[in-house]
């Protein structure tokens, strides 16, 4: 099969590869027919995510329909699905309790090693996000090898098309948790750095969960814009002096929660040889860490702190005193996809969510090295890549 | 293992986790706990049945079970096979293994294995306690060298596997497909 294999910092090709087959009994084998590009891939395509290998296919938020499945499947060949990005078995300790990315048996055993050292205990597999979680080929490809497919998958109805509901596999419900973990009260301001997919569907979410107004924070206009359409108000921080106007926005209380949807994912991976790395790239020169410190500034007193960005390692000069002292709660982690996936499918079908208006690109899958290349470097106008592999 | 039930310890950890400990007859010693979301009787029943425990345990080549001892084969280095015989010592049902394998075996070694019902039924909390003499001449030498530092690492992820099986009905992995998966020789 073609697909999308990562071969080192800034180079993604697409290969022919050993196409996928059952391996495990609750296996199953999906046929992608939609694919997008993440802000989390841009984390690999730059090269900060160690446990990378050569070859490695990328890709986790994917769909497409069901061609084989094992024995222990509940899944029937034909049927459309979005799979989760998240590994989980729906046994362990965690599973029952709804925690899916932190599943104890989602990541092959030999794998765990390395998140144990890392965070004391390892986390879940992930699709096409490197060694460390698992190892498993990912999306951006003809065919992906699905497990634990009788408990990841949900099934999709026929007539809704693919560009409604493929953003279930990842960054819908990641910004819906993110809203989620906010505990919203009536009349709550809700701040949200960061106007990347996840902080804009945060956005969409804090006002379904009752925000009365949303603060956005970005310096691209366009995604500004669009945080503006759903009914935020806009902060470009490059125009304004954010956490002042913050706190006159708010009559001087500062937002009740504040949501951060930046992250440095690779900061701190390893933590000294990547600090090391990242030092020396360009990535600290748009200062991107500064947007969890800010947002625990600016929070008001007993107000929430909600971390979808993701973290790898270690952060200097975290504002541990105003977090302490303001009586400030932080929730945050991996998204628990699986838990979220028939509530916001049902969303979307009653039209109360709308995913499409995020997508500016649409490609064949053997022009994704091109996709990366857009995604990486237009920020501004490509604001959401979906590779289709049947598509000419 | 006598000081593996040392009572004369500061605290409530287990002896294995005692800062610069060494033993005083000569052998690594080293623990692993998992928590497994089964009854201590499933567990205790899978393991007992010693030709289960390959499946689980990547080094371990076949288990042949004889009258009242068991013989075991294993990975040993630059593709050679170690083998050795061992005897349950102690069997309480549903609880608790221990044994212990011939004392002329390439690597001596012993260990006690527990199944104890989790608080707040989590299941089974599978407590491994192991001891292994590093063997001594040439070939010991070499079998050593990958010994001291693998089978802690062996035991923990070994105990993973049997979890993943124990509690999914599989294990994980992630080979593309079948072929990939008999190249790594599994
Ligand atoms: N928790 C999860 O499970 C999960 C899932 C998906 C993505 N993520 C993470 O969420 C984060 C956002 O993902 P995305 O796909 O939206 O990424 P993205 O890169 O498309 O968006 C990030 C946005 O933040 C803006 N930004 C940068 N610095 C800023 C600052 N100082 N203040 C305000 N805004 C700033 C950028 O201009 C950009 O628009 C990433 O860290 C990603 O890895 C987490
Ligand atoms: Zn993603
Ligand atoms: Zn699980």
């Amino acid at each position: 099969m073609r697909a999308l294999a990562w071969h080192g910092k800034h180079d993604v090709r697409v290969d022919t590869v050993d196409d996928p087959g059952i391996v495990n009994p609750r296996d199953a084998i999906i046929k992608v027919t939609s694919t997008a590009i993440c802000g989390s891939d841009l984390h690999l395509y730059d090269g900060y995510i160690p446990t990378m290998k050569a070859g490695d296919v990328l890709g986790h938020e994917f769909m497409g329909e069901v061609v084989e499945v094992g024995p222990g499947s509940t899944l029937q060949k034909g049927q459309r699905v979005v799979v989760p990005f998240t590994i989980a078995c729906g046994n362990c300790f965690h599973c029952g309790k709804k925690q899916f990315s932190a599943c104890d048996n989602g990541n092959p055993a030999d794998n765990q090693d390395i998140a144990e050292k890392l965070y004391g205990q390892p986390m879940s597999g992930l699709f096409g996000y490197s060694h460390m979680t698992g190892g498993y080929s990912g999306g951006q490809a003809e065919y992906v090898r699905v497990p634990f497919s009788d408990v990841g998958p949900i099934i999709i109805p026929d007539g809704i098309e693919d560009e409604k509901v493929l953003f279930l596999s990842d960054i819908l419900p990641t910004g819906w948790m993110a809203a989620e973990n906010c505990d919203i009260e009536p009349g709550d301001t809700v701040a949200v750095w960061g106007c990347g997919p996840v902080g804009l569907f945060a956005i969409q979410s804090a006002f379904i969960l009752g925000a009365e107004r949303v603060i956005a924070i970005d310096h691209f206009p366009k995604r500004l814009e669009l945080a503006a359409g759903f009914g935020a108000e806009t902060i470009n921080f490059e125009e304004t002096k954010t956490s002042e106007a913050l706190l006159e926005m708010t009559g001087g209380i500062g937002p009740d929660a504040v949501i951060d949807a930046v992250g440095l994912e690779a900061h701190g991976f390893f933590a000294d040889n990547v600090i090391d790395q990242i030092k020396v790239s360009t990535f600290l020169g748009t200062d991107r860490t500064h947007a969890i410190r800010q947002a625990i500034i600016a929070c008001r007193k007993g107000g929430r702190v909600s971390m979808p960005a993701v973290y790898g390692g270690f952060v200097d000069k975290f504002p541990l005193g105003a977090f302490m002292e303001k009586g400030l709660t932080l929730k945050t982690g991996q998204t628990h996809v699986q838990r979220y996936l028939a509530p916001l499918l049902a969303a979307i079908m009653e039209g109360k969510i709308d995913t499409t208006f995020l997508i500016s690109h649409r490609m064949p899958l053997e022009k994704a090295p091109e996709g990366y290349k857009l995604f990486h470097d237009e920020q501004d106008q490509a604001t959401k890549i979906i590779l289709k592999p049947g598509m000419v | 293992m006598p000081d593996m039930l040392d009572d004369e310890r500061a605290d409530d950890a287990p002896p294995t986790t005692a800062k610069g400990s060494s033993s005083d007859d000569g052998l690594t010693h080293f623990s692993r706990a998992i928590t497994i979301n089964r009854p201590p009787q499933d567990v205790y029943n899978f393991w007992r049945d010693f030709t289960n425990l390959p499946h689980v345990m990547d080094n371990i080549i076949a288990v042949d079970v004889l009258d009242d001892v068991s013989r075991w084969t294993a990975k040993g280095p630059g593709g050679t096979q170690i083998e050795w015989t061992s005897r349950v010592t102690e069997d309480v049902d549903g609880a608790l293994i221990a044994w212990k394998s011939d004392e002329d075996a390439d690597v001596f070694n012993e260990g006690r294995v527990t199944f104890v019902p989790a608080q707040g039924q989590r299941g089974t909390v599978v407590t491994a306690v192991m001891a292994y003499d590093p063997p001594a001449g040439f070939v010991g030498r070499i079998v050593a060298k990958i010994m001291q530092r693998e089978p802690e690492v062996q035991l923990r992820r070994d105990l993973r596997r049997l979890k993943q099986l124990m509690e999914t009905g599989e294990i994980a992995t992630n080979v593309r497909n079948p072929a990939q998966l008999a190249e790594e020789g599994k």
